[in-house]
């Protein structure tokens, strides 16, 4: 069985990011970029799952411009077996992202796709959910298990109300949430073998994909800032505060 | 003028609270209708027309609509969808399941996470944690599908009459996708999505022991119990309790993070929150940015302290 895992290349979770002044996007000049954190612990259950024996191959793709080669070396160093760069804007929708993981899932003939639940830049949380409708396949999102019995899968969610387990048949698609699992720090060695993995490099042409966005968007703006707080020495002062502003 | 379908949730018979902050985002765009996929839904399609302005409760009863899976909800959406501009969802976890599997199958884009409405087609959103937002334009000649931010709304008032329609649907649904099991963590406390006052712990409580100081003050305020990831991911507290970026959106009138540092995945769950009251030994610790009253101590001392002062 091969497994399908995307990646996406975004500002890394610790930057605090500026909106430009001229409202048309975030400032990403010098901002450390990384792999998106949940497609980080997609690849660690793609892994894991190989590990177990469960599965042969873990192949890595990222659609993108070509700085995202960075995070496929990455994923490769963690272990993915090959990755794969579809050219692309770095702004394509996730429709489109779909579609072109579709293509890829085809040809690779892959039975199973994780991917991560959302991107931390457009928080979208859409790829997923759309690959498997255009699969026509089963879908197991926000995922914090997943159990492998032979063409099918038990995958526990986590939902509003707490845990919810379901049982889907392969192919699937998969999206991984925060408690899946903890990914592994690369090693050294690791790194330097890495690069000598391949890197296919396609276009969306080739896979027959359409990459017009439908969404125009505009007007980026920071969030309208809290007014400033104060600081209360004592519980006496917490209890009077709240009092005065009826909250209590 | 534009019709919207909105799609009611319902867990063991209960209309989801989300439906009615939907509903009141759906008037500003166009009529609407809202949808009950149930297993007897009787009563919650009673429930859903209540909510005033809304123009008719479309009722699709079928055994496999007990549990809300998204394989077999959308393709009875998008049965109902010929009729309709728009059609939303909440940002609920079977909001976010089903809405972009329905956006798909109509081969259209998705709007996550509604905030505001500036036009028909043209909303704003958050992105990257909710430290920037942006407009989203969207083509008029397409169906637009979208999940509303429901911390963003407040619930449609009560009193409507809307008349009840049962269905039939003409869609083939899916045996790959099985229910198997819910386990909740349940409880008597008011639901954090909902509660006017909610008590968050973080790290800083130390243990699952520890996080009953946390219930503790909880129960004293009728308020609900919310968690950081950290606390989460140490077992501290179950992951529905997670307030954040990648938990649960939150705007409680009143919020108390204790041990929490305020990372800013943390805080994009609680910037429509109305005071913000933070307890935190380290003065330097990032949540006093963002806090309306911050108390420097060891949330040992400072939480037995505030229950025995509120008497
Ligand atoms: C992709 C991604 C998504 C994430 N999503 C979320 C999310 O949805 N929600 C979320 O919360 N986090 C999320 N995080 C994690 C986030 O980055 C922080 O790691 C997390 O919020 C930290 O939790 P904390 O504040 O409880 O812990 P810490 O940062 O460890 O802070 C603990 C605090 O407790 C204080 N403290 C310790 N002892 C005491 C005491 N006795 N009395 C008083 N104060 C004390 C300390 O001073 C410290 O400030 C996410 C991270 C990533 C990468």
């Amino acid at each position: 069985m091969k497994i399908l895992v995307p990646v996406k290349r975004v500002v890394d979770y610790n930057v605090r990011i500026q909106v430009k002044s001229d409202n048309s996007g975030v400032n990403l000049d010098g901002v450390k970029m990384s792999v998106n954190p949940f497609d980080e612990i997609a690849v660690e259950e793609a892994l894991r799952i190989k590990e177990r024996g469960e599965a042969e191959e873990v192949i890595a793709v990222t659609i993108g411009d070509s700085a995202a080669q960075e995070q496929l070396r990455t994923v490769l160093a963690m272990g993915c077996d090959r990755a794969i760069l579809v050219e692309a804007p770095s702004d394509l929708e996730p429709l489109a992202v779909a579609k072109t993981l579709k293509a890829l899932v085809e040809k690779e003939d892959a039975q199973l796709v994780i991917a991560g639940k959302q991107a931390i830049d457009d928080d979208s949380g859409q790829v997923a959910q759309m690959l498997a409708a255009l699969l026509s396949c089963a879908q197991a999102t926000f995922a914090s298990k997943i159990e492998l019995a032979g063409d099918s899968a038990k995958v526990t969610r986590e939902v509003d109300a707490g845990l919810e387990t379901i049982e889907v048949d392969l192919p699937a698609v998969v999206s991984a949430d925060l408690r899946l699992n903890e990914p592994r720090y690369v090693k050294l060695p690791d790194i330097m073998k890495a690069k000598r993995k391949p890197i296919d490099t396609l276009s969306l042409a080739e896979l027959g994909v359409d990459g017009t966005n439908q969404l125009t968007v505009s007007n980026w703006s920071a969030p309208s800032a809290r007014e400033p707080g104060i600081k209360v020495e004592d519980v006496a002062g917490l209890v009077g505060k709240l009092k005065e502003k009826g909250l209590l | 003028m534009a019709k919207v379908l909105v799609i009611g949730e319902q867990a063991d018979g209960k209309l989801n609270d989300a439906i009615a902050k939907v509903v009141n985002c759906a008037q500003a765009i166009g009529e609407v209708d809202v949808a009950i996929f149930a297993k007897g839904g009787d009563g919650v399609a009673a429930e859903a027309a209540k909510i005033s302005g809304v123009n008719k409760v479309l009722l699709v009863e079928n055994d496999v609509n007990e549990h809300a899976l998204a394989a077999s909800l959308a393709p009875q959406i998008v049965a109902l969808a010929a009729e309709y501009t728009h059609i939303l969802g909440s940002s609920s976890t079977v909001g976010r399941d089903v809405m972009p599997r329905v956006a798909a199958l109509l081969d259209v884009a998705q709007v996550t996470d509604i905030m505001s409405v500036e036009g028909e087609y043209s909303f704003k959103r958050p992105v990257y944690a909710g430290n920037a937002i942006v407009n989203v334009d969207v083509p008029n000649d397409k169906k637009l599908v979208g999940t509303v931010r429901v911390a963003s709304f407040k619930a449609a008032d009560q009193g409507g009459s809307a008349a009840v329609e049962s269905v039939n649907v003409d869609a083939e649904i899916p045996t790959h996708t099985r229910f198997v099991s819910t386990e909740t963590s349940g409880g008597d406390r008011p639901d954090l999505q909902s509660a006017k006052v909610v008590v968050s712990g973080g790290r800083g409580v130390g243990s699952e022991e520890n996080f009953a100081v946390i219930y503790s003050l909880a129960d004293k305020l009728g308020a609900g119990v919310g968690a950081s990831r950290a606390a989460v991911d140490s077992g501290f507290a179950p992951s529905d309790l997670q307030v954040g970026q990648t938990g649960k959106i939150i705007a409680p009138e009143l919020y108390f993070a204790v041990g929490i540092s305020g990372a800013i995945q943390h805080l994009a769950g609680i910037k429509d929150a109305g005071t913000i009251v933070a307890i935190n030994k380290d003065a330097d610790a990032p949540i006093f940015e963002v806090a309306d009253i911050g108390l420097v101590g060891d949330l040992f001392s400072v939480l037995p302290e505030l229950e025995a002062a509120l008497g």
